[in-house]
């Protein structure tokens, strides 16, 4: 329920200041960036994802931690899901990759 | 304890248990609270009891939003997918938890149009592109979650969307944790405060715990080593004879929290008088509904809710084990009627719930994290 996952930020899209494209474990998803509006991220910066929207930053070193630990807690699989999930109703914003080999398990 | 040295960091955390071990005082028994169901799940998983002196005892809190929601508003929220024009939308954690008259999912395969959505902000989307259904959100979480629902009500408010509601079930954590302060059969002596509902509170909701309570409470992440310097941080506090509110998890979690989120929060929400919470009853002021100004999307006020009560049977004693009277498996009811498979109590309901984490992880004995399932993630 309380998962945060750790994502970067790849995209600002203009027309939408308060959204960002992000990539985790290999997927991109549209995430809501309202609730930094008062230091929002720019394109390399790592946020924390809690239900589609950003929570906080954190440098990358710790994102990388965080997904060691998502990992070691056997969390990888509701990771993908919700991931996934994100903007599932609205896939035309999103565009779905194919998970890459970035060492993170994900099922098929 | 063998998993210890799998982890990167296995002589720093062997470290800090030696140090542990070195500033218990053998002559006391220590009972911490950790108060998140997050770190409950981390606590099981890696083991960490196996680091600590017996003399420290670790006590699940309330902290786990599925556990705590009574049964009634699962049944008063699925009434308004009676109406064959709503969409009912919740997290996939929501799904699997039993009403009076089955789950979610079971009332979807009676024909209900329920669907799962990640974040409110894709129930939005949906409620936009079914112009002639209304969506409904089945809003659940603590502070971590909240804010997030605050956001989408805004959206929904600029953009003058008539097919949208939530059903708002967010509650606050501070009441939760006055409530087992306030009971007779308490017993903490210091608190491992939750690490991302800080994120959005900050550290200053905890002060009074510390000031009038005089009881230590450190802000923690969720990593082993995490949780163990934490612990170590409370151990010094009550040697020194100190209670005051530390941040161990400072590299996420700021001083005051996240302002946006809090001025979000405020302008959609305020306190109900009372709610309940399975397992500890009624508690004042410890959870939020949606402001009269945002009315025409609050499903309490579009929905007829029939107010549904559904007590536990009596023979569950989720209450006290919340409150760290009793342990998981002292209840009468554990691993014989109540299982996660078939959960009677709230606390069997999730994984984050401490009596699930109790039964996958001692009773019956599943696997603890290692490094075959941690592999490749770059260190």
């Amino acid at each position: 329920m309380c998962l945060a996952i750790p994502a970067k930020v790849i995209e600002l899209p203009k027309d939408n200041p308060s959204c960002a494209l992000v990539e985790v474990v290999g997927v991109r998803r549209q995430i809501d960036t309202g609730l930094l509006q008062d230091s929002p991220p720019v394109v390399g910066d790592w946020v924390l994802v809690h239900v589609g929207f950003a929570m906080s930053k954190v440098s990358e070193e710790q994102a990388l931690d965080q997904l060691r630990m998502l990992s070691m807690l056997g969390e990888e699989a509701a990771v993908f899901e919700e991931v996934q999930g994100y903007d599932s109703v609205a896939s035309d914003t999103a565009q779905a990759l194919p998970p890459r080999d970035n060492g993170f398990k994900a099922p098929i | 304890m063998k998993f210890v040295d799998e982890f990167r960091d296995a002589a720093v955390i062997k470290k800090a248990a030696e140090e542990i071990r070195r500033l218990a005082d053998p002559q006391r028994h220590y009972r911490f609270m950790e108060v998140c169901g997050g770190h409950t799940h981390a606590i099981y998983r890696f083991g960490l009891k196996d680091l600590l002196p017996p003399n420290i005892e670790l006590i699940h809190g309330p902290g786990c939003p599925v556990c705590v929601l009574p049964m009634g508003r699962i049944d008063d929220g699925l009434s308004m997918a009676t109406d064959p024009n709503v969409i009912f939308t919740a997290f996939g954690d929501m799904m699997r938890v039993p009403g009076r008259e089955g789950s979610p999912l079971e009332h979807r395969a009676r024909g209900k149009d329920v669907r799962i959505v990640y974040s409110p902000s894709d129930a939005l989307k949906l409620a936009q592109r079914n112009p002639d259904k209304h969506v409904m959100f089945f809003a659940i979480g603590f502070e971590t979650t909240a804010p997030s629902t605050a956001l989408t009500l805004l959206r929904a408010r600029r953009l003058g969307l008539a097919n949208f509601s939530v059903f708002c079930n967010h509650v606050t954590i501070i009441p939760a944790i006055r409530a087992i302060l306030d009971s007779p059969d308490m017993r903490i002596d210091a608190f491992i405060g939750p690490g991302h509902v800080s994120t959005v509170i900050g550290c200053r909701p905890y002060e009074w715990i510390a000031r009038n309570e005089h009881k230590p409470i450190a802000i923690s992440g969720f990593e082993p080593l995490d949780i163990l310097q934490s612990i170590l941080m409370l151990l010094r506090q009550l040697r020194a004879g100190e209670s005051k509110v530390e941040n161990q998890y400072k590299r996420v979690v700021p001083w005051d929290g996240n302002l946006a989120a809090l001025k979000a929060l405020a302008e959609v929400f305020e306190l109900r008088p009372y709610f309940e919470w399975r397992g500890m009853g009624f508690i004042s002021q410890s959870a939020l509904r949606i402001k009269p100004a945002y009315a025409a999307w609050d499903a309490e006020q579009r929905f007829r809710v029939p107010g549904i009560r559904v007590t536990d049977p009596k023979a569950a004693q989720c209450g006290e084990v919340l409150k760290g009277a009793l342990k998981p498996v002292q209840c009468k009811l554990f691993g014989k009627e109540c299982t996660p498979e078939h959960p009677i109590g709230a606390l069997m309901v999730s994984s984050e719930g401490s009596c699930a984490a109790y039964y996958n992880y001692e009773h019956r004995k599943a696997p603890l994290a290692s490094i075959e399932n941690a592999v490749g993630v770059p260190a």
